[in-house]
């Protein structure tokens, strides 16, 4: 390096952490290279095909397979009876309940798995679905959770005893035949004594509908089982592979060194690639069968209808406060519909997952949450959907309390939060419901977010417009929807944090080779959020080599260390925290080299930039370039040669990502048409990696949260018959639909992270629902309104409009 | 099974003849029988977009239409656009302005960018959001998509009037 | 979604489309742009055991407009409508209309034939040429036969249509004054949730003329004579086009779907008709 170079530009010239890198991925997805599930083509493949029910509950009397079978090209028809000798016609959920893999004796949703058609190629596959004969007898059908409480209709007879009595579940006692879980957290009758004191309460029954993640590419799996040498490959759209590893090894008897699962390119997840399906159990078995390899893709009619739903929550609020706007206690209590199985992809202890992180941003010094999970006849899966575990849901539920509890206190609802919001020195704050916040400055973020918009310009004209409305000047509402949101994020430590008994923890493994380039391979898998760009600006920073020098690789069992994926914003928490201390060891050993090669003790040099250099004498240095060479080319006394690292990184606490955002939405109130005028975002996810990216997954997820608040739902109709199952009906914004966002920062380091990051994906997601929410209820407030249920789509604003007799 | 047709196409400058059920969505023809990948399936109903090629000038979803119909048809993909020592604009400003993330929309995206500038070389931001309306995407919201192509519109504008 | 296996068929002339639809009955239809009944294919919801691929046949294609007529052969897509000067300058409601068609994609393969003739009460020329006045052009084994749009349609996807005919093209009179094509929708590639197109004419500040047709409001398009006859002789002011609205909605049957319930419908109908007529009359 020569010396006319400076430091500023030695840091430049690392592209480490917080500049806008480029990204790597996209030299190969922008020509059409990626390599995704279903590019993977192998000699002799197969591929498969469901046959689904057609029904929401019924008995499965029949299954005739012979006129499939009889088909030029159909190798096989898997049912329940297939797989009953291998043990595999149930598997167990992530969250401690059990699922069908083919349907044993009964289906339990419309579009449940029944039969597995393996043939030469889809086309054949395709036909020999429509030849399988299913002989059903229907049962009544039961959509609505509180309907299942107290019907006679027992959905799951494997979890009745003989008597037709509820048998305890993964989380205790269950009050009837179709409950399945109760969760209690906080104080319950302090909780009830602060209310009945209260000199103000307001209470809000909300309904958070059913919807789903939908990423543009479907789930689906390459199962190829190598009985020549008794290796099973499996090749799928997994968040998590290395414990789809670990799933598949204990499902199949497989030991797990021989199972190699390998997460390709995934064409977004947002929680719908966390979970483990039927499609993936019978691609494997469907392999050991035929002995060739099978691959099975499910269309987006069978996403929709089958694989992970997310939300579904009834939550019954109530919050109190004194006159002036303090609060001072929240209980909530959550009607949970899981449909058919328990399969939400919670951390095993949490059946409700952070649920009660809903006291959210306020100083609330008592609480209560209780969540009773349901069995009904929809599709399992309760994954998050862009955000930590059902983290949307309890956001959502407080930033609409908030604006329950302002118009019942008659107060604007920005100074409502401001009054109420945990202060910079009460962090690490300790929450009623049992979270630790780790940092946060939420004052300085909604003075900012506030003065940003000019958010008293924003409330005059917003009253002008309901004058000008009355006197019938407008047929125009104006909304300003607040938001201001904590994310808990990172799961998390293995303390209380696990899947399927496995610490979810996370990890990295760093080889530096020779010529001062290196490799890093992590237990995470990116679906687009840009792992191989940013973690290696991490790692540029923390060792002193360019980004551009160091490979990230993700999604290999066989090369990568374990780790339990992406999914909950935990990859730059979690790994990202691994990958800083993996490079701390790398530095660690050459400090050492370093002082060798200076003929100086360890303590005299120290790391600057992309080098170690002698204390009190700059011009003394040693490049990290040189060290890496040294480690392989030279015998240093008590030093190990080669110059590699693994950490494995056990969370101490959360992250707590928060933000303020502003949505500024012009309703007609005739069609019930919105239109979002403006949209502000700050976000604080403590140190920034890359700005750029950090934008790119707030628009997404900002875009996504509009989705959800505007539209886009899962619904069924009374006899289960899923409504929405193609993208006509169900909402995914174009270009045309979406306005530009306006984003902003502060920048409040996490203390117990090694960088401060926080992690950021999920919090558009999270903090847009309610902002969008608040939004359309703030609109119609001056009219009396106090809640109406998302998804606010035309027609449901035309019946708030219309509840309220504006429609003269 | 239908009998099998003789089919011949041009595919990306390429001549390709082969045998085929007329009931082949042109999708698997690309990326099954020709593994022409770039290319996705997104949704199977023409609503995404991923599977967006361009044939005999026009944007097509290929998932609707048959081989059968694409029989003597000009198709261009996204490995027909560009190649890595030579990558079209809209490729580079895709990677400049972070139009993509997960990359699947990414091919269909800039496939139909490419007809939507050959159309109208010089854009609104309301032309461009009106004019990519048939391609979805679940990471980007779009914004640095349409960013990407407006700077590409630019650059390839002011590439022309240097020409000239 | 993979479709079942079919006999494809391309023929280059009318006579060959007719000898397969001759031969095979309703086992076989035609296909035109097929963005229509390709995803019916798909979906199973369509068996076609007999295809017929219409892009090769003569003179199905081009937009011609004489002596005061526009006639639009059957292959005509929707992208065409959109460039074409000529039809601009002769029936700007066809280029509004087609803009608000599902998306550019499938704009330049979906045709104005297959928009017409499938009888989805959900496409929007069909209302259009009810609003037009338009008259279908249909080729049979009997020979050539015309039908007027307006007594097309019999119910969902239940045409006059006879299943050995081929719609070959539509005209209509070159239309005169202010014209607006409407449409509600929940996002680009969906349906109407409710839709108007309304022509206009104006004479000393009077409507002369008046045609108003809905979309998606019935199984069928829906010509609301009545509506139109409620702004004829009248200054289009707020009685004439309340009293336009109420024909309107005596007219329409719409049920309920994920757009909304029939009460909504009917707001929505009336909202946007309002609408259609004050930007026609505006333009008028």
């Amino acid at each position: 390096m020569k010396d006319d170079v400076t430091r500023e530009e030695r840091v430049d010239a690392l592209g480490g952490m917080g500049c806008k890198r480029k990204r790597v991925e996209d030299a190969r997805f922008t020509q059409g290279k990626g390599n995704y599930v279903d590019d993977i083509k192998l000699d002799g493949m197969m591929f498969a095909d469901f046959v689904r029910s057609p029904y929401a509950h019924a008995r499965i009397k029949s299954i005739n397979i012979d006129a499939a079978m009889a088909l030029d090209g159909v190798a096989a028809v898997l049912t329940a009876e297939d797989l009953k000798p291998l043990n595999l016609t149930w598997m167990p959920t992530l969250a401690g309940d059990k699922q069908m893999v083919l349907a044993d004796g009964k289906v339990l949703f419309q579009g449940q798995e029944v039969a597995f058609v393996v043939a030469k190629d889809r086309y054949i596959a395709a036909d020999a679905v429509e030849l399988v004969e299913v002989e059903y007898e229907e049962l009544p059908v039961i959509t609505d959770p509180f309907e299942a409480l107290k019907s006679d209709v027992v959905l799951r007879e494997d979890t009745v005893d003989e008597n037709g009595t509820a048998v305890d579940g993964a989380h205790g006692p269950r009050g009837h035949h179709n409950h399945i879980f109760k969760w209690e957290m906080g104080d319950e009758p302090a909780t009830n004594e602060v209310m009945d004191d209260a000199e103000v309460v307001a209470e809000e029954t909300m309904y958070y509908h059913r919807t789903h993640p939908c990423p543009l590419e479907t789930c689906g799996s390459v199962a190829s089982m190598d009985k020549v040498n008794g290796k099973l490959t499996l090749w799928g759209t997994f968040q998590a592979p290395h414990v789809v590893r670990t799933v598949a090894s204990l499902l199949s008897g497989i030991e797990e060194h021989n199972i190699r699962v390998v997460s390709p390119d995934i064409g977004g997840g947002f929680g719908n690639k966390v979970g483990v399906y039927p499609g993936y159990v019978c691609s494997i078995v469907a392999s050991i069968v035929t002995g060739k390899p099978v691959k099975w893709v499910e269309d987006r009619m069978e996403n929709l209808m089958s694989t992970a739903f997310a939300r579904d929550y009834w939550m019954k609020g109530k919050i109190s406060a004194t006159k002036d706007g303090k609060i001072t206690g929240l209980h909530c209590h959550v009607t949970a519909d899981h449909g058919a199985f328990d399969a939400c992809a919670d951390p095993s202890k949490f059946p409700a997952g952070f649920m009660n992180i809903c006291t959210g941003s306020y100083d609330i010094p008592v609480a209560y949450l209780g969540v009773d999970g349901v069995y009904t006849n929809k599709a399992p899966g309760g994954v998050s959907y862009r955000c930590s575990f059902r983290v949307t849901e309890a956001v959502y539920f407080i930033e609409r309390m908030i604006e329950v509890l302002a118009i019942e206190l008659n107060m604007d609802p920005a100074e409502l939060r401001m009054k109420n919001f945990i202060k910079k020195e009460q962090f690490p704050y300790q929450a009623a419901l049992g979270w630790e916040y780790d940092s946060g400055d939420y004052h300085t973020a909604w003075e900012k977010a506030l003065k940003a918009v000019d958010y008293e310009g924003l409330r005059a004209e917003q009253a002008q417009r309901v004058e000008d409305f009355k006197a019938g000047k407008t047929r125009k509402l104006m909304g300003v929807g607040l938001t201001f949101f904590t994310e808990i994020v990172g799961a998390g430590p293995v303390k209380n944090c696990d899947i399927l008994g496995m610490g979810m923890f996370d990890s990295c493994e760093i080889r530096i080779h020779p010529t001062g380039s290196a490799i890093a391979r992590l237990g995470t898998i990116s679906q687009g959020q840009g792992h191989a760009t940013t973690f290696a600006q991490i790692l540029a920073t923390e060792i002193g080599l360019p980004a551009d020098s160091i490979t990230i690789e993700e999604g290999d069992t066989d090369t990568a260390p374990y780790g339990l994926g992406t999914y909950g914003s935990r990859s730059t928490p979690v790994a990202g925290a691994a990958t800083a201390l993996a490079g701390r060891k790398i530095r660690a050993k050459a400090q050492m080299i370093a002082a060798y090669l200076l003929e100086v003790h360890d303590d005299d040099v120290e790391f600057d930039v992309d080098r170690f250099v002698v204390k009190g004498a700059p011009e003394k240095f040693k490049t990290m370039k040189e060290i890496a060479y040294a480690a392989y080319n030279q015998a240093i006394p008590g030093v190990e040669p080669g110059l590699e690292a693994v950490s494995y990184y056990d969370p101490p606490n959360m992250t707590y990502p928060f933000g303020a955002y502003v949505c500024v939405m012009d309703i007609d109130v005739d069609t019930g048409v919105t239109d979002i005028r403006r949209f502000y975002a700050l976000d604080d996810c403590g140190t920034r990696i890359n700005p750029m990216i950090i934008d790119g997954q707030i628009h997404g997820g900002l875009t996504e949260a509009l989705a959800v608040a505007l539209g886009q739902e899962i619904a069924y109709d009374s006899l289960g018959n899923v409504k929405t199952g193609t993208l006509m009906d169900f909402f995914l914004p174009t270009a045309w639909e979406v306005p530009n966002y306006e984003t902003d920062f502060t920048v409040t380091p996490s203390p117990h992270h090694p960088i401060g990051a926080k992690g950021v994906g999920e919090s558009p997601h999270v903090g847009g629902v309610p902002c969008f929410s608040n939004a359309v209820n703030d609109a119609f407030k001056a009219f009396g309104l106090r809640h109406t249920h998302m998804p606010h789509d035309h027609w449901r604003i035309w019946k708030t409009a219309n509840d309220l007799g504006l429609h003269g | 099974m239908a009998d099998k047709m003789h089919i011949k196409m041009t595919v990306n400058g390429e001549e390709q003849e082969f045998l085929a059920e007329p009931r082949e969505l042109l999708i698997h023809t690309l990326r099954e029988r020709l593994d022409i990948t770039g290319p996705h399936i997104g949704c199977e109903t023409t609503h995404c977009g991923a599977c967006t090629v361009t044939i005999d000038g026009k944007s097509v979803k290929s998932c609707t239409m048959f081989v059968a119909q694409a029989n003597g048809a000009d198709v261009t993909t996204i490995e027909g656009i560009g190649d890595p020592d030579n990558l079209h604009v809209l490729q580079n400003a895709f990677k400049e302005h972070h139009g993509l993330q997960c990359g699947f929309c990414t091919p269909g995206m800039i496939t139909r960018a490419t007809k939507l500038l050959e159309e109208n070389p010089n854009p609104t931001e309301e032309e461009v959001r009106f004019g990519m309306a048939g391609n979805i995407c679940r990471c980007t919201g779009y914004q640095n998509i349409v960013k990407s192509i407006l700077a590409a519109a630019s650059e390839m504008n002011a590439a022309k009037e240097a020409a000239e | 979604m993979i479709p079942a296996a079919f006999e494809y068929y391309r023929p280059k002339d009318m006579a060959g489309v007719l000898a397969v639809l001759e031969e095979h009955g309703d086992d076989a239809r035609v296909l035109a742009g097929g963005h229509s009944l390709i995803p019916m294919m798909k979906l199973r919801m369509a068996e076609v055991p007999h295809l017929i691929d219409l892009q090769d046949v003569a003179g199905l294609t081009g937009i011609t407009i004489e002596n005061g007529t526009v006639r639009l052969g059957t292959m005509t897509t929707q992208a065409t409508m959109i460039d074409d000067a000529a039809l601009l300058a002769a029936a700007p409601i066809m280029r509004e209309a087609a803009l608000q068609i599902a998306d550019p994609q499938v704009r330049y393969m979906g045709t104005v034939g297959g928009n017409v003739a499938n009888g989805d009460p959900g496409n929007d020329m069909p209302g259009l040429m009810q609003c037009l006045d338009a008259t279908f052009h249909l080729v049979g084994p009997d020979g050539d036969r015309d039908v007027a749009a307006r007594e097309f349609y019999e119910a969902a996807y239940m045409t006059d249509r006879e299943d050995d005919e081929v719609l070959v093209a539509v005209s209509f009179p070159a239309p005169e004054g202010g014209y607006a094509y409407e449409k509600q929708k929940r996002k680009i590639g969906d349906y109407a949730t409710a839709a108007a197109a309304v022509q206009i004419t104006k004479e000393n500040g009077v409507c002369a003329t008046a045609s108003i047709a809905m979309t998606n409001l019935s199984d069928t398009p829906i010509y609301s004579e009545e509506a139109g006859e409620a702004l004829i002789g009248t200054s289009v002011d707020e009685a004439a086009v309340e009293a336009a609205v109420a024909a309107m909605l005596g007219d329409i049957d719409p049920t309920e779907d994920n757009r909304g319930p029939i009460e909504f419908k009917r707001h929505a109908a009336a909202v946007i008709l309002r609408r259609a007529i004050a930007r026609a009359w505006s333009r008028a």
